[in-house]
């Protein structure tokens, strides 16, 4: 009998999302966000909100979609998404230092082909082993990849620190390191590539996943390209997380070495698409969203409430106790996730007409 | 020649401490189906509850029962609140469930605990003794014999007792179990309680090698590799795996290390435990998975 | 779509108004008489707290007494914010961003982020901000040069000139220079950017000295290291210059210890060197060498201004009173003093008043602390002279070598001065080639100074 967790039922569900099921154009709270996005923010976000806020959460999101592609659509477990992060961020780096002539979205996309074409080698395990011991392997690969970049300094460019930083980002002459800039960089590559993967979920290719997922035994029986569809999900599953990981560097932080993607990192991604929904394009940004905005609520919240008398270190615990059970409740409760209680207040606030 | 025994025999006694985790993890797959990723937290709670308990004075051995009984406490909880809601899901939904009860767990003991270091004295010399032409340290000897003796009493306990066939029982099959009467919850609980015993050992060999602080619940991440060579199920895998594991990390870090770089002990017995999983799924001593459609 | 539902409304509104009220600024402090804001980036959770806290007791208490005995810094009172990072970059950008306006809008005068990710992350944006980042014994070496590094301060140490420390210091003991000719040292080095800091210079020096540098890495966490100190076993060093952090350092004393490898010739750096990293190792830390730059203990006189004035009195940011006089603790001493006394710099040019960032880049470029000044501030032997101009923005490079007895640290040496010149070369290589891949153009510091 197929294992009967929750994630199955998303098999009929889970490539709506928010997005219209029914056609492939946008629907109006899709443009509202972009006009939010591209239009509303430019104009009235300071420093800290792009900075701190905003672009941490486009690229999390980034990450947590890429992840969710292949954890949540296609059903193969991995810990790997840091070492995929850290490879599309080294590997952007080398290009934008060593190929200067490129221009930056050449640079990025290279960056993300070098992660895919890892993501591929990763992948070539899951035709022979699958669910939990993939998770091992994925492992493996997230240790190894912290170690080849501390180790050899030639991806550092022998820098001392070794740790790799922004090389000027710069787009058709306009400078973009403002924090303005790195934004709109990063809100359009985001939404570029969300694009892509709706697109994708609602293919041929998207519906092998899910496929796979769900009965990847019975799938091959019928004929399904099993190795095909897994491979394809560690491709562009790998791309995506790749970018993601090359934006953490350039336009979030400014700097990474082999210790901002290790397995912290792996984890962090891994809670994101589980809170925010397994399986649900949405999903990775209410995931990504929870994540990056609770600590700082919380924050805010006891000090306005209790002055300074919480100490930053109880704050802190409690913030992993509050991920933790939360992790534990949406998994024992709610499979898919914040998204799909989300779904619900949207649909009690807007109800359709009968 | 020496220097490789050496190596091999300092290796192989660090395997045995892993192998001393992997046994709590062993026993909890063995019951309930789950890679029970919060094992890491509970040594950590178990060393730093001990070592809070004898800093304000109590007894070392009173403190070793007034932990164990927090740890079943916690175990049952944990039973409760986890794996019951949990029942029949996939192993995949098991972890992340216990990925996420760890950082509970860490969060719980660093907020009641504080996160202070703290040495943790057992009494047991940490100095080298010569043994024929290599060095062994007394309390890697210790260590191993303390795990030894727990191994045959998981054995015994698991091939003698009425409880440990219940146990087989339950493992192989829950439901045929049930319908012969064997009751689940019980069974479970006592398992939950036996690995919570095997954590407070481990934690306190480990928290007296290394001292007790919150790094102490990153061994689980060398568990893994244990258990994927050695046999999710079985105690004289997580031992042998562990072995493995031990010696093969330090020679490799011997003889290749010098190649590449150093500092493979990083990864080396994922890589390992990976070669494995694709010669031999189901480890040295596991049982064959059967794959339902 | 039904907009005008009363529904969607009341809802929309109620959430709308929440989230502003969560994230609506902090009040402005209305004080009578302006205050200088002091932003503090800490870690009181996570595996490095126990090295983070006392450093902020340190920093605070000093803080409160200068506030409350002292009158404020030149009668300009201090006001401080906390923001928890845990040592990670992510939330140390997250905490300078927020607090980089200080509680007016002004740029806050300095940012210490006391963690090398942070440092790392925040390298770029506080040029953007114009606000220096003092990074005190850690951070980028090649930081030194201030005239490519204008808003970076490794001040008083940079692991190059520990380096060059911890090599004088072992010449001390073998009985000059010329011994070190054949000698075997070994750094057991924390495999991170951080661990790596010092293969650079000790490379350079081991070819100017002839002794024989051998380099084992030292996986992260270490809590596992039979591998290592095996090798060492073999090797037979002389000397082991240990540069761990967190857990490294116990578990790397009691290794040793195992394998036979006498403690007393292991030579940790200033992060290994602190009760928190020997107490775990139990009896095996007796004897352990550990450089500092500030010593142990409570028998100066700034400690005897604290006890009287904060400790007895229940004001300490301590829980844990013992912790009073510990290295970290006297290490956030210091913090505090070198900051007060760059506002102090600045203060002279500025007018008593709350200093804002470009302010404070003159204040800590024109810091100098010499003897006299120390022993008014009452922290001789805590703290070396300091000297920082556009070309040297470290302004000291001594340390001091300290000794584990079981109970406390004791110092075994007088202040050792790192050999400057002979790294200064490297250091204005790296330098420069940041420089070039930044396209920042150096500052003429005959100009400046």
């Amino acid at each position: 009998m197929p294992s009967s967790d929750g994630i199955d039922t998303l098999a009929l569900v889970s490539s709506r999302g928010f997005v219209a099921p029914v056609t492939w154009r946008p629907n109006w709270l899709v443009l509202a966000l972009l006009a939010v996005t591209f239009g509303l923010v430019p104009l009235v976000a300071d420093d800290y909100w792009l900075n701190a806020v905003l672009i941490p959460f486009l690229v999390l999101s980034l990450a947590g979609l890429g992840l969710n592609l292949l954890t949540g659509f296609a059903g193969q477990a991995s810990l790997g998404a840091g070492a995929l992060m850290s490879v599309g961020a080294f590997a952007s780096y080398n290009f934008l230092l060593r190929a200067p002539l490129l221009p930056l979205p050449v640079s990025l996309a290279l960056g993300g082909a070098t992660a895919a074409g890892l993501g591929l080698v990763f992948g070539l395990p899951s035709l022979r082993i699958k669910g939990f011991y993939l998770l091992a392997s994925t492992l493996g690969a997230q240790f190894f990849v912290e170690w080849a970049f501390t180790k050899y300094e030639w991806f550092s460019n022998h820098a001392s620190s070794g740790s790799i930083s922004a090389p000027r980002l710069a787009l058709f002459g306009c400078d973009l390191s403002s924090p303005l800039g790195r934004y709109l960089l990063t809100a359009t590559i985001v939404a570029l590539l969300t694009w892509v993967a709706a697109n994708l979920v609602r293919s041929q290719t998207g519906r092998t996943w899910t496929a796979i997922r769900d009965m990847d035994t019975a799938a091959a029986v019928i004929g399904i390209p099993v190795v095909g569809a897994k491979l394809s999900a560690f491709v562009v599953s790998s791309f995506i997380l790749g970018i993601a990981g090359a934006l953490w560097a350039f336009t979030y932080l400014g700097t990474a070495d082999a210790h901002s993607f290790d397995i912290d990192r792996s984890f962090q991604i891994l809670f994101i698409i589980i809170i925010g929904g397994l399986g649900s394009l949405a999903g990775s940004y209410i995931g990504a969203a929870f994540i990056l905005v609770l600590p700082i609520f919380l924050d805010r919240f006891a000090l306005a409430l209790f002055g300074g008398m919480i100490g930053t270190g109880l704050l802190e615990n409690l913030q992993k106790i509050i991920f933790g059970s939360l992790i534990i409740f949406l998994l024992a409760r709610e499979p898919r996730g914040l998204a799909a209680y989300l779904a619900r207040l949207s649909r009690w606030l807007l109800p359709r007409r009968a | 020649m020496s220097f490789f025994l050496e190596t091999l025999v300092g290796g192989l006694l660090a395997g045995v401490m892993y192998s001393l985790v992997a046994l709590g993890f062993v026993l909890i797959y063995k019951a309930s189906r789950v890679f029970n990723f919060a094992q890491g937290s509970l040594l950590l709670f178990a060393a730093l509850a001990f070592v809070t308990l004898t800093e304000h004075g109590v007894n070392l051995w009173l403190a070793g029962l007034i932990t164990l009984a927090l740890l079943i406490l916690i175990a049952l909880a944990i039973e409760r609140a986890v794996l019951r809601p949990l029942t029949g899901r996939s192993d995949l939904t098991l972890f992340m469930a216990t990925l996420g009860l760890s950082y509970v767990i860490e969060g719980v003991a660093q907020t009641v605990m504080g996160s202070d270091v703290h040495a943790l004295d057992l009494g047991i010399p940490d100095v080298p003794m010569q043994v024929g032409p290599i060095q062994i340290s007394v309390f890697d000897l210790t260590a191993a014999a303390i795990s030894g003796v727990l191994v045959l009493a998981l054995s015994l306990l698991f091939s003698r007792t009425r409880l440990g066939v219940s146990l087989r029982a339950v493992a192989d099959d829950p439901l045929a179990a049930q319908s012969i009467g064997i009751k689940l919850d019980t069974v479970w609980s006592v398992v939950w309680a036996v690995a919570g015993f095997v954590g407070l050992v481990a934690g306190l060999l480990w928290g007296s090698r290394q001292g007790v602080q919150f790094s102490l619940s990153l061994v689980v991440l060398k568990a893994l590799p244990v258990l994927i060579i050695g046999g999710f199920t079985s105690i004289t895998g997580a031992i042998v795996g562990g072995l493995i594991v031990g010696a093969s990390e330090s020679l490799a870090e011997l003889y290749l290390g010098p190649l590449i770089g150093g500092g493979l002990s990083a990864w080396f017995a994922y890589v390992l435990a990976l070669a494995f999983l694709l010669v031999r799924p189901s480890g040295l001593f596991g049982e064959r998975a059967i794959e339902r459609v | 779509m039904n907009f005008s539902s009363l529904r969607v409304r009341s809802v929309a509104a109620c959430a709308g108004l929440a989230l502003a009220a969560a994230f609506a600024a902090s009040p402005a402090a209305a004080a009578d008489a302006p205050e200088q804001f002091w932003p503090l980036l800490t870690y009181r959770v996570g595996p490095f707290a126990p090295s983070g806290i006392p450093i902020w007791a340190g920093v605070l208490d000093t803080i409160r007494y200068y506030n409350e005995v002292k009158g404020g810094i030149d009668g300009v009172k201090i006001v401080t914010d906390e923001c928890e990072t845990g040592w990670l970059a992510e939330k140390g950008v997250e905490c300078y961003e927020r607090l980089k306006g200080g509680r007016t809008g002004l740029p806050i005068p300095f940012v210490e982020p006391e963690s090398a990710p942070i440092s790392y992350a925040l390298t770029d944006k506080i040029v953007a901000d114009k606000i220096p980042m003092i990074t005190i014994n850690y951070g980028r070496t090649e930081a030194t040069d201030g005239s490519v590094f204008k808003w970076n301060f490794p001040i008083i140490l940079t692991f190059y000139s520990e380096a060059s420390g911890i090599i004088n210091f072992i010449a001390q003991k073998e009985g000059g220079f010329d011994k070190l000719k054949g000698k075997k040292i070994a750094t057991l080095y924390n495999d991170s950017a951080y661990g790596r800091e010092t293969l650079a210079p000790l490379a350079l020096l081991s070819k100017k000295y002839g002794f024989q540098d051998i380099e084992i890495p030292n996986p992260n966490p270490g809590n596992e290291q039979s591998a290592q100190w095996q090798q060492i076993r073999e090797i037979k060093p002389d000397w082991v210059f240990l540069r761990g952090w967190g857990i490294q350092t116990p578990v790397a004393i009691k290794t040793a210890a195992r394998i036979g490898y006498p403690v007393d010739r292991i030579i940790g750096d200033v992060w290994s060197g602190s009760e928190d990293d020997v107490i775990p190792a139990g009896a095996a830390g007796k004897g352990f060498l550990a450089a500092t730059t500030n010593a142990a203990g409570t028998d100066f006189a700034i400690h005897r201004e604290l006890k009287k004035y904060i400790l007895d009195k229940g004001k300490s940011d301590l829980k844990d009173l013992s912790r009073f006089g510990t290295v970290y603790y006297n290490a956030g001493i210091v913090h505090a003093i070198v900051t007060i006394e760059a506002i102090r710099a600045a203060h002279q040019k500025f007018g008593n008043r709350p200093i804002t960032g470009v302010e404070g880049q003159y204040g800590f470029e024109h810091l100098n602390i010499d003897q006299k000044r120390i022993e008014e501030l009452g922290v001789t032997g805590l703290l070396q002279p300091l000297k920082l101009s556009c070309s040297d923005h470290e302004g000291g490079g001594a340390l001091r070598i300290q000794q584990w007895d079981g109970q406390k640290w004791t110092p075994v040496s007088d202040w050792i001065q790192a050999d400057r010149e002979t790294l200064r070369p490297l250091i204005d290589e790296k330098a420069s080639a940041y420089a070039k891949e930044k396209g920042v153009t150096p500052r003429d510091c005959s100009k400046e100074d």
